[in-house]
């Protein structure tokens, strides 16, 4: 584990994203992100070292005050979807039985609707504008996969000595569940909170390209949807659509980084051949 | 296939159907206000006067049956869902939500269904050549970096490709807006045309989907290698072209082949961003118009039919697979 350089890379991009989402806000005034602060569609220079867009607005500031935001959809989104998967996903594969043949019925059938076009279809409606509100309608729609992945491991732990002799030991099923098989789980919902992070901020970006979801708040999303609306490609304003591309790069990749390591200490004949 | 894991497959299909159904009549209704005083709001915030409002809202609410119970119009709604009928589009009147996607559907199953096989082909030799010794050290860098950039959402590396193919080297059209129009008669040149302005979208999605098919393949490989029968080639003396052929990569090739089938099944709304990001004229491009004119029947139409393809996809891979693999059976079920 400590010799797995994905994991540690991974971490590391991580957590300067974080960094820069909590430092970031202190050294710029929030009154940079409002219209009209500055002029418009300046090309990046000593002032201004990412330029402004097309409605005055410091793109260096939208970018640091817009960093929490996006991660936050993710944990939230996140939290939930692990939190709901990892209790589903334990009480599936823990008692079998109609209480699995039920939580495995529906798992399957949210995993086969496209989770990007419900939210579409709900967003639109609801007309969600906050972050908040966003992270909650993904966060419900994304605890399928991780029950579906926990549910397999619950199914192969459950079955270990150390279970039957917990069971032996007359500890209530609660005790064995949490004390028992969720340790156990945890580098798999470690894993399954990563990917949701991911996809939460995946999803929702997704919804802002098509001019719904939270547009008032700066987040990387908004900046994309507006340097689209803007036609920033067409005239050639990089500065304006680069800085989110990149940082929602990083982001994806330290997130992929870090879950192939996790696949990699799980699995440990996937690292000899690397 | 026993008959009762065709019934329990059949009743999952009609589930979700009826799920999609559902929360297509039950959101507009949850949210508060209704859609013909929302609609009459937003005409006059843009300047039009609308006049004997009450009156327009009373016919309205008669032509649509608004007035008849929520289970009689809950009735109506789900039966003229399965004949495809989801009413006018709001933004283009006189044209039906169907005739909108039916215009759409080709240009996207067509797109898709090329680059996914395309994609599924090129990733799994590169993450089968991963595995062999005597592949060349810039293949392996190639595949190193596909797989790299695999996690990246389609629409990211869309907006790459649009600035860097399209707009800075301009090897290609960057927007496929006025494809449609370009159509007047089927000869070579208007395929030639319809490839030029796919390339991008295409690539992108290429780009996007080849590293994890060869993540997978690899993945697959390494596990294979440590089978005995493998074990076993290599004692018999045969050589490693032999093995790595007729041994380790077609055995690893099964569990790709069903995720093939699924992604197949996924073609219709498999790059509803790609589409939007270069304005090609797809499923996702009608999706992109709807939103932003916040044409809520074209919405649903649209959701509606996405959803329905998935599940028709997904349906079908399924009752294939015993058939492909004499091992799996249902039997237990």
């Amino acid at each position: 584990m400590v010799h797995n350089w994905k994991l540690w890379l991974g971490l590391l991009l991580l957590v300067l994203l974080f960094a820069s989402a909590a430092v970031g806000p202190l050294l710029i005034d929030e009154g940079a992100t409002q219209p009209l602060y500055a002029a418009f569609n300046k090309p990046p220079s000593a002032e201004f070292p990412l330029g402004t867009d097309d409605v005055g607005r410091d793109l260096l500031a939208l970018l640091v005050y817009g960093l929490w935001p996006t991660l936050s959809i993710g944990l939230i989104a996140g939290t939930l979807g692990t939190g709901i998967g990892t209790v589903l996903g334990l009480v599936s594969g823990y008692f079998r039985g109609p209480v699995d043949v039920v939580i495995r019925t529906l798992s399957d059938i949210v995993l086969t609707i496209p989770l990007l076009v419900v939210l579409i279809l709900i967003a639109s409606f609801t007309r969600t504008t906050t972050i908040e509100g966003t992270a909650l309608i993904v966060g419900f729609l994304a605890w399928a996969g991780p029950t579906r992945a926990l549910r397999a491991q619950v199914l192969t732990l459950r079955e270990r000595t150390f279970i039957q002799m917990a069971q032996l030991s007359r500890l209530n099923n609660f005790q064995i569940i949490f004390l028992e098989l969720l340790p156990n789980l945890l580098p798999y919902i470690l894993a399954g909170f990563i990917d949701a992070i991911a996809g939460g901020i995946l999803a929702s970006v997704g919804l802002q390209l098509l001019g719904i979801g939270p547009l008032l708040i700066p987040n990387m999303g908004m900046t994309l949807n507006s340097a689209f609306a803007g036609g920033a490609m067409i005239r050639g304003f990089w500065w304006w659509w680069a800085p989110p591309v990149l940082v929602l790069t990083v982001l994806f990749l330290s997130t992929f980084l870090i879950t192939l390591a996790l696949d990699e200490i799980a699995n440990p004949r996937l690292q000899s051949a690397a | 296939m026993t008959l009762r894991y065709l019934t329990f497959r059949l009743f999952i299909f009609a589930l979700i159907i009826w799920v999609a159904a559902s929360l297509n009549f039950l959101l507009p209704r949850l949210v508060p206000g209704d859609p013909i005083t929302a609609m009459l709001n937003r005409m006059e915030d843009r300047g039009a006067t609308v006049n004997n409002q009450e009156a327009l809202i009373a016919a309205y609410r008669e032509r649509f049956g608004l007035n008849s119970s929520l289970a009689v119009q809950y009735g109506r709604y789900l039966a003229s869902v399965l004949r495809f009928d989801f009413g006018y589009s709001i933004t283009a009147f006189p044209a039906t939500v169907s005739s909108i996607i039916s215009n759409s559907l080709p240009w996207t199953i067509g797109l898709l269904t090329v680059t996914t096989l395309l994609a599924f082909t090129i990733g799994i030799v590169l993450g089968a050549l991963f595995m062999w010794r005597g592949t060349p050290v810039l293949l392996r860098l190639t595949t190193w970096f596909l797989i790299i950039i695999a996690p990246l959402p389609y629409y990211l590396i869309a907006i790459l490709l649009l600035f860097l193919l399209g707009f800075t080297l301009r090897w290609f059209p960057p927007t496929s807006a006025s494809l449609v129009n370009q159509i007047t008669t089927v000869d070579w040149q208007t395929v030639l045309k319809i490839v030029q302005y796919s390339m991008l979208p295409a690539l992108s999605i290429l780009l996007a989907a080849v590293g994890s098919w060869a993540l997978g393949m690899r993945a697959m490989m390494i596990t294979v290698q440590g089978e005995d029968y493998i074990t076993l080639a290599r004692a018999k003396g045969l050589s490693e072209r032999r093995i790595m052929l007729g041994y380790a990569m077609r055995n690893a090739l099964l569990p790709q082949v069903t995720a093939l089938g699924i992604s197949l099944a996924t073609v219709v709304s498999g790059a509803t961003l790609v589409e939007v990001v270069f304005l090609y004229p797809g499923i996702g491009r009608a999706l992109l118009t709807a939103t932003n004119n916040l044409d809520y029947p074209l919405i649903q139409g649209i959701t509606f039919i996405l959803v329905m393809s998935v599940a028709v996809g997904v349906l079908i891979v399924d009752l294939l697979y015993p058939l492909l693999d004499p091992r799996i059976s249902y039997e237990r079920r």
